[in-house]
């Protein structure tokens, strides 16, 4: 994974509450093997009406919003299934973070791993990003290092991440790696455990 | 001050601790399943990395394994996952219980029957669901794909210490009103974020007074409420349970890891980030109505209107979520028809969830408009019911009986309910699509489901007779 320090994109928004990965990804994509190619389904049961006729109504669908990069949601994003499918899905079609005043927490685990950025801002700000949107697509400058979100007309926010995962995505780290370099420590831990549990 | 079973079983597994990041976890046992974890397999391979430690890594397939018709499988892609899983563990030395295997069944369900799950593991599984398993006083959580390529290679995660809230349910529960509906009272009530960011544990008379696999029921379903983990501090109903089971160890050396297990329980005056308290006697059968689980109403009751909610957001998910359940805003729950049952899931396709439902449905006729369906949680649940004569029971009335898998739960396999359709389901999840593009789901217990089978729609099973033939 290459480091992400800042990024700008076109937004969209997505304002519903509650959005599952069911939604994101639906179960009929989760057969294949491979963590590839998934964004033509993503949001498939939203973003196309019985078989497979485009539904224009659908926000991701609209011609202004074509090739947006953020995407701005409401609370709750991302609850249900652990499916990694859902930030896999997302990255392929061309996300690279979304904006929400709440995540679940696997999927905000999930995305993380897969170099999304899940940024958290107030109910006010998301609010505010997700009126703009609905009115226009428009352009939002993210920089990871300073975590701030800003647009071209005066708004800007802070988020919080944490510092670990704040390196990690700015340095584009291999998780394992890192926890293989602790090998001993590991070995040393099991060795205690196994004999303090006697088995 | 006393420390809670979560700050216990965390403390014995930190490997490593450093400021500024989360901590090492030691993963004590790591179950496995075809759908999330062949990239994971890819992800070693293509570093040469092996599975660190195999004898703690157990496999089996269930999401997308037929239940009927077994030795032929039409679904090219998914046949495809399933022997992928098969060569991966094969190449990895991990055991698995595969579609032939008399043990094989929902990893959720297999877990606790093979004597795997046990008091004070951490134990992962790339399913959302494994919260199930701590309803053994376990902490287990589900985990993405990348975290499954993680604990294979490494047996550890990096974690931060979730915050810890206590979740009391005082008092007795009437007559009809089962584990089910505990939880689904919980998500009604608190909603489905109220657990995010904590592990919720389990107490009071209530959660005491239940059975293993009751407790199971309501541990399956902490994440509906946000919560990666639930769980319940062992006691003697949970050494019981285990006791001779696969796996445990027998004899003196059992009597020897009780004191172990004993002693993982929470203090009784163990300090927690936050506490909730539920009245037992409110509780009545439960039926989600909505797209969500929280969106459950008492089966006497009728469904929200929008005068009932204070915002915006939340008014707009209601109305999304009748537009899409094809229901209106007041409409009684009882007047509500369905055209499918589905009893299973990792959530309510243990045995005592299976004889309770053939109990109501005993001698009598499911309802010429309603197709249901009985999927037992695994084949030892299967061949249990079958020798009690269960599935004579269920098929006489006209249910279909089937091998172990998720099947109808999300319709991965050809279990699935049309477009339009409603479906009484003992399952965790009533999102849109869930159990086919279109379908709409209503979660109840498994004796709720069986009473819908039998009557074409809901109805409030304190006024069935149950057990009369």
């Amino acid at each position: 994974m290459s480091g992400i320090k800042e990024f700008e994109g076109k937004a969209v928004a997505l304002d519903r509450a509650n959005v599952d990965t069911d939604q994101i990804i639906p179960k009929q994509f989760l057969k294949r093997i491979e963590k590839t190619g998934f964004g033509r389904f993503l949001f498939y049961d939203w973003r196309y009406q019985a078989e497979g006729v485009l539904n224009e109504e659908f926000e991701l669908n609209k011609p202004e919003n074509q090739g947006a990069t953020i995407l701005i949601a409401n609370e709750n994003f991302g609850c249900g299934s652990s499916r990694e499918h859902a930030p896999w899905a997302l990255l392929d079609y061309g996300f690279k973070a979304v904006i929400a005043p709440s995540f679940a927490d696997i999927f905000h685990q999930n995305c993380l791993k897969n170099g999304i950025v899940p940024i958290v801002l107030t109910e006010e700000e998301v609010g505010f990003l997700l009126a703009k949107g609905k009115e226009n697509s428009f352009t939002l400058s993210i920089d990871l290092e300073k975590q701030s979100v800003t647009d071209h007309e005066g708004f800007s926010a802070q988020f919080p991440i944490s510092q670990y995962w704040k390196a990690m995505l700015v340095n584009g780290w291999d998780e394992i790696e890192i926890t293989l370099q602790l090998d001993d420590k590991i070995s040393a831990f099991e060795q205690q455990r196994e004999t303090a549990l006697q088995i | 001050m006393g420390k809670s079973i979560v700050d216990k079983i965390w403390a014995e597994h930190v490997v490593h601790r450093e400021e500024g990041k989360p901590d090492l976890l030691y993963i004590d046992l790591h179950l496995v399943h075809e759908v999330t974890s062949p990239q994971a397999f890819s992800g070693l391979r293509m570093k040469n990395r092996k599975v660190r430690r195999p004898d703690k890594t157990f496999a089996t397939m269930d999401h997308n394994v037929p239940t009927i018709n077994r030795t032929q499988i039409d679904d090219q892609v998914a046949l495809n996952q399933m022997t992928t899983l098969e060569k991966n563990c094969l190449e990895f030395g991990v055991e698995l219980a595969g579609i032939d295997s008399p043990e094989q069944g929902i990893v959720h369900v297999i877990g606790p029957e093979l004597g795997l799950t046990q008091p004070g593991k951490t134990i992962v599984c790339g399913d959302s669901h494994t919260s199930t398993h701590g309803a053994f006083g376990a902490l287990a959580f589900g985990i993405g794909t990348s975290e499954v390529e993680h604990v294979l290679a490494t047996q550890t995660l990096w974690q931060t210490k979730p915050k810890t809230l206590k979740l009391e349910i005082n008092g007795e529960l009437a007559k009809g009103v089962t584990a089910k509906d505990v939880i689904l009272y919980v998500l009604a009530t608190y909603g489905i974020r109220f657990g995010t960011g904590y592990v919720i544990e389990y107490c009071g008379d209530v959660i005491k007074n239940l059975s293993m696999e009751e407790r199971m029921t309501i541990c399956n379903m902490s994440i509906e409420g946000g919560a990666r983990a639930g769980l319940v501090s062992p006691d003697e109903t949970t050494f019981e349970y285990l006791r001779g089971r696969k796996n445990v160890p027998t004899g003196e050396q059992f009597d020897q890891v009780v004191q172990q297990w004993k002693a993982i329980a929470s203090d009784s005056d163990a300090e927690y980030d936050k506490v909730i308290v539920v009245d037992g006697s409110d509780i009545a059968p439960m039926v989600s109505w909505g797209t969500n689980p929280s969106m459950t109403a008492k089966v006497d009751a009728s469904i929200p209107r929008q005068n009932d909610y204070q915002t915006e957001l939340e008014k707009d998910s209601l109305v999304r979520a009748l537009s899409y359940m094809g229901l209106s805003e007041g409409q009684r729950i009882e007047d509500i028809k369905i055209q499918h049952v589905f009893i299973g899931s990792c959530t309510n396709s243990r045995i005592e969830d299976i004889r309770a439902a053939a109990e109501v449905v005993k001698g009598k006729q499911v309802h010429p408009q309603v197709r249901a369906l009985v999927v037992p949680g695994s084949q030892q649940v299967k061949k249990i019911a079958e020798a009690e004569g269960l599935d004579k029971i269920f098929v006489d009335a006209g249910f279909e009986w089937r091998d172990a898998g998720c099947s109808m739960c999300l319709s991965m396999n050809a279990d699935v309910v049309p477009n339009g359709e409603h479906c009484a389901s003992t399952s965790n999840r009533n999102f849109e699509g869930r159990q086919g593009a279109g379908a709409r789901t209503h979660l109840v217990s498994p004796q709720m489901a069986a009473a819908a089978a039998l009557n074409g729609h809901f109805v409030d099973i304190r006024k069935v007779t149950v057990g009369a033939v």
